[in-house]
């Protein structure tokens, strides 16, 4: 699986296990900005963490703080290695705008239909410069 | 359609300083959003002033360093510590000292020292009609639906920023054509006494934030205007279950004086017909506690307690003393009425904890308690605390917190739906 997904905010490339959220979720209070934990005990993926992972979402919800808590884990060394989001989130995104202003370096956040999601999901995945998605490895058992 | 900036804007975004980092900001996000253009405003509602860890911090200090104020009037959320010292905040050093460094930054940059979720209580209610930039999604929808201006949510850092350039993206809700009711939430078909009872705002927010999502609605069926704190518990709930930044009320708020108006002449795409199941299913979604035979506190004012509610709290504790602590979440604006006639001391000697300036989901106060059981009766609340202090939640009406912390244990006598 591989597909050309639009830049919405430019970062570096990178690779990580995809995390394939199947529900929207609130970054703040639903993620943990010292670990990047999910916190929010009512989501699917409760318990799972998503520093370093290709991180699918399929859609945002909830607190104006969302871009506070991505900030956080970019500054923390505990953000995903990149973001790929069904629709563009302002909020969420301004996180990584803030911290380009700040001269961190960040993950890159792509767009792509999350009726593609699955496809991902249980692999290694690869994102390119030119905003490229690609599955790097197959993992032998699903864990997301 | 690409953002065209005018030539003052550009020459501001181009700068070294806060103010051009600022423009860059709100012109970044307003690419992002396909805004084909800035547009005034005439006010901000800041929320990035709430410690999440040393980020934001270093951000709000490096606007600062560049000689960045703000350009127009700011009110300020709740941040992470209780500056007028009624509550003691468990933030240890060094989060703590970043906490009141962030605070001191947004003083420097020109806000209003309001630290209040509920600034729309606290004396900043902009016109019907006016452009803003408001962040923290209360206020943020209360905004847009009770006072009828027009934001949309800005995020922490795009709230200051906007309040910086004094300028916010075209986008969404500032465009009247964006703010026409989709959907009908019909409550018609609930009890009249559900509808009149306390537990019903917060209740039927939460369904509605679940229901509607980011599509704007209109509710009907409601006969008489509920109360300015019914509505304020109602936005909350929503903006917390769903990404609601706008609702109507017909008759009730000031853009929808009746449906055929707020529809604009238009058959609604889709019809929620509320049940007394669904308002039902709604409630008992609030409370993640089951079997709970004991509480250990009660949390209310999310968002921040008015005046009223006090009165409220006062007549229904009635000089009783509490066996577990009622934490009162308010505002600077509402303590200096409470601490006339000596009503704060009587509050604190019956038990209540007052928090004031921030709240027991945004900083730690609660002790960590493992399997601890907080009752409130607030949705917003009740939708976070889980996740931000490992109390399970009771959802219960304000009497029923009121009487459930002078026993020690649930008690629940409100009707149902």
């Amino acid at each position: 699986m591989s597909a050309m997904a639009e830049i919405l905010v430019p970062g570096r490339a990178g690779e990580g296990e995809a995390l394939v959220l199947t529900a929207p979720i609130s970054f703040w209070g639903g993620v943990d900005p010292k670990s990047g934990r999910i916190a929010d005990v009512r989501h699917p993926q409760h318990g799972e963490n998503l520093a370093g992972r290709v991180l699918f979402l399929p859609g945002t919800i909830g607190s104006s703080s969302a871009s506070a808590v991505l900030l956080e884990l970019v500054h923390n060394g505990h953000a995903p290695a990149a973001l790929v989001l069904h629709e563009p989130d302002a909020i969420l995104l301004l996180g990584l705008i803030v911290a380009r202003e700040m001269g961190w370096e960040t993950p890159m956040a792509l767009r792509l239909g999350r009726d593609v999601f699955d496809a991902y999901r249980g692999s290694t995945v690869t994102v390119t410069d030119d905003g490229a998605l690609a599955i790097a490895a197959q993992q032998r058992d699903s864990m997301s | 359609m690409s953002l065209i900036l005018s030539q003052e804007e550009q020459a501001i975004a181009s700068g070294q300083d806060g103010a051009a980092t600022a423009m860059r900001i709100v012109a970044d996000s307003a690419r992002l959003l396909g805004a084909p253009r800035l547009i005034p405003i005439a006010s901000a509602h800041i929320d990035g002033a709430l410690y999440h860890g040393d980020s934001g911090t270093l951000f709000a200090e490096r606007l600062v360093e560049g000689g960045a104020r703000v350009s127009v009037r700011s009110t300020l959320n709740v941040g992470a510590l209780d500056l007028m010292g009624c509550s003691r905040i468990r933030l240890e050093e060094p989060a703590r000292g970043m906490a009141r460094r962030m605070m001191e930054a947004y003083r420097k940059l020109g806000c209003e020292q309001s630290w209040t979720c509920a600034p729309y209580q606290a004396g900043h209610r902009p016109a019907l009609g006016s452009d803003v930039a408001w962040g923290e999604s209360n206020a943020v929808v209360f905004c847009n639906s009770v006072l009828g201006a027009r934001t949309n949510r800005y995020g922490d850092f795009l709230d200051i920023a906007c309040a910086i350039s004094g300028r916010a993206p075209d986008y969404g809700l500032h465009r009247a054509e964006s703010r026409r009711a989709q959907l009908v939430f019909d409550v018609s078909g609930l009890s009249a006494s559900f509808l009149g009872s306390e537990i019903a705002w917060p209740v039927l927010g939460s369904l509605y934030g679940r229901e509607v999502g980011n599509t704007i609605g209109v509710v009907t069926g409601v006969q008489r205007h509920p109360g300015e704190d019914a509505l304020k518990a109602f936005g909350a709930a929503s903006a917390s279950s769903g990404a609601v930044g706008l609702f109507h009320i017909a008759g009730v708020t000031p853009e929808a004086p009746d449906l055929l108006t707020i529809l604009d002449g238009a058959a609604p795409e889709t019809v929620v017909r509320v049940t007394p199941e669904m308002a039902a299913k709604a409630r008992a979604g609030l409370s993640t506690a089951t079997a709970a035979k004991t509480i250990d506190a009660v949390a209310i004012g999310s968002p921040h307690l008015s005046l009223d509610e006090f009165d409220m709290l006062e007549r229904l504790i009635a000089g009783r003393r509490l066996s577990v602590p009622v934490y009162a979440c308010t505002g600077r604006h509402v303590l200096s009425s409470l601490e006339q006639n000596g009503r704060r001391k009587t509050l604190e000697a019956s038990g209540v904890i007052i928090v004031a300036d921030t709240c027991v989901v945004v900083t730690p106060i609660m002790p960590e308690l493992a399997g601890g059981i907080l009752m409130t009766n607030s949705g917003k609340f009740a939708h976070y605390a889980p996740g931000n202090t490992g109390y399970a939640v009771l959802y219960g009406s304000l009497a029923d917190c009121v009487e459930s912390a002078v026993l020690g244990k649930p008690t629940f006598t409100d009707i149902a739906a």
